[in-house]
């Protein structure tokens, strides 16, 4: 049993270490705000596909190595993400079934309340940043979104996961 | 209905309850990471995990350096070893004159009856090829806690000063450039030792010098050098030079703006400073 979960669990972790490091990728200094979130791209797509064995417990701890490896605030992330995942869960059922086009403007949704929350934290803990840094990634985020959707559905057909 | 519900394919257990306490529990972890850093050992645990991603993710611009430089051809090499040659021979006859100089100032204190200034021990770092915090102007070097790396050290490079090291994880640093908004310095203009502080604008380019009264002796081209009483910067090295200076009359206040002496956007090796305070302290804690 134990060994089946391992098996399941290894395409899942593997796509959010990519997801991680396309998150440190060096970019030049123009297009780096403009990087979409690779790492809530991906913790929503298992939240909504699988969400009884990646949710709310998985968003935090890869929250917390966002945190690490981008020398943020301990926490900050984990949080963003926490509360993304929490309402992507808790409506799982509705989001999957959308059409497409549906499926990306909530995305979009959660992408904004995603940056909004990391903009508050960071208000709170006195960073300031030029907004540019908060909506960039929401915009690229939703646009490669449907590209990202089709190939992680391939991904998953192909390990089999989810109903 | 109660046993409908229970019964409900969609309804995942705990789900509310758990978020909520990872909630706290992310909301604890802030505050404790933005009081008093109690969670390093968390963050170096952490960190040595996420080393191997970071070498991997940087190792394609390494290869392309290495590439670069093993595709030059012989004459190119020839002319860069050629300047280097003359370059070293300047700094040779350069560092002459303040050896004598360092000598003499230091007499010179000693009739004073002032502290003598101790060499700053210094070692050079490489940048890693890694992108980290989006909030800030940053950069992730190669070495960390485990050679000596601690929070609070200042980085300079061979035009002036860069920025000051944020985090040291065990392996890698985490540093932040002075052109950070959130970032300060104390500075004196090198021609008469006037204090101000210079703020981080969020461009490369500038840095604001937004507490000088209108009748502040400061003009366009003088060069700004740390003062060395922050604590963080030892004294004497350049930061920026002033470009603007615009004295508005019903302000109190004038507008300067200066550039940092170094390039803060194109560097691949910074240098470390160990300073002699530092170490003092570390000697008396102990």
């Amino acid at each position: 049993m134990s060994k089946y979960h391992a098996n399941r669990n290894l395409p899942v972790f593997m796509t959010i270490v990519v997801a991680l490091m396309l998150t440190m990728m060096p970019l030049p200094d123009s297009m780096s705000a403009f990087r979409p979130d690779w790492v809530a791209l991906i913790i929503l797509f298992w939240a909504m596909t699988v969400p009884r064995s990646y949710g709310v417990g998985a968003a935090f701890i890869t929250g917390i190595f966002v945190d690490v490896a981008q020398a943020t605030l301990l926490g900050q992330y984990a949080l963003a993400l926490v509360v993304i995942t929490y309402i992507t869960v808790k409506s799982h059922l509705l989001i999957r079934v959308f059409p497409l086009l549906q499926l990306t403007a909530t995305i979009f949704a959660l992408l904004a309340l995603y940056q909004f929350l990391l903009f508050w934290i960071n208000g709170v803990a006195g960073v300031e940043a030029p907004a540019v840094s908060y909506w960039g990634p929401v915009i690229t985020g939703t646009l490669i979104w449907p590209l990202l959707y089709s190939f992680m559905s391939n991904v998953r057909n192909r390990v089999q996961l989810g109903n | 209905m109660i046993s409908s519900y229970k019964q409900n394919p969609a309804r995942i257990p705990a789900l509310g309850a758990r978020a909520f306490a990872l909630l706290l529990l992310s909301l604890l972890l802030m505050f404790l990471d933005h009081r008093d850093n109690h969670l390093d050992a968390v963050r170096n645990a952490i960190s040595a995990a996420v080393y191997p991603m970071r070498i991997i993710v940087a190792a394609p611009v390494n290869f392309w350096a290495w590439a670069s430089d093993l595709s030059k051809s012989k004459k190119e090499l020839q002319t860069e070893n050629s300047r280097l040659r003359a370059e070293i021979l300047l700094t040779a006859a350069r560092l002459q004159r303040l050896t004598s100089l360092e000598a003499e100032n230091n007499r010179l204190r000693d009739f004073l009856e002032a502290r003598r200034r101790v060499q700053d021990e210094v070692r050079v770092v490489t940048i890693m090829a890694v992108d980290a915090n989006p909030f800030k102007h940053n950069i992730v070097l190669d070495l960390g806690s485990s050679q000596g790396v601690y929070a609070g050290q200042a980085i300079i490079n061979a035009d002036g000063i860069i920025g000051v090291v944020m985090e040291a994880g065990p392996l890698t640093s985490d540093a932040i450039l002075i052109s950070d908004p959130g970032h300060a310095l104390l500075v004196e203009v090198n021609r008469n030792g006037l204090r101000t502080l210079a703020y981080g604008t969020g461009e490369f380019g500038r840095l604001d010098l937004p507490g000088l009264p209108n009748n502040a002796d400061i003009r366009t081209g003088d060069l700004l050098v740390t003062s060395g009483l922050g604590g963080t910067f030892p004294s004497g090295y350049p930061v920026a030079v002033v470009d603007t200076v615009t004295r508005i009359p019903q302000d109190a206040f004038a507008e300067v703006t200066a550039t940092p002496t170094a390039a803060l956007d194109q560097m691949r090796e910074v240098m470390l400073i160990w300073s002699a305070q530092h170490d003092e302290q570390a000697t008396n804690d102990e």
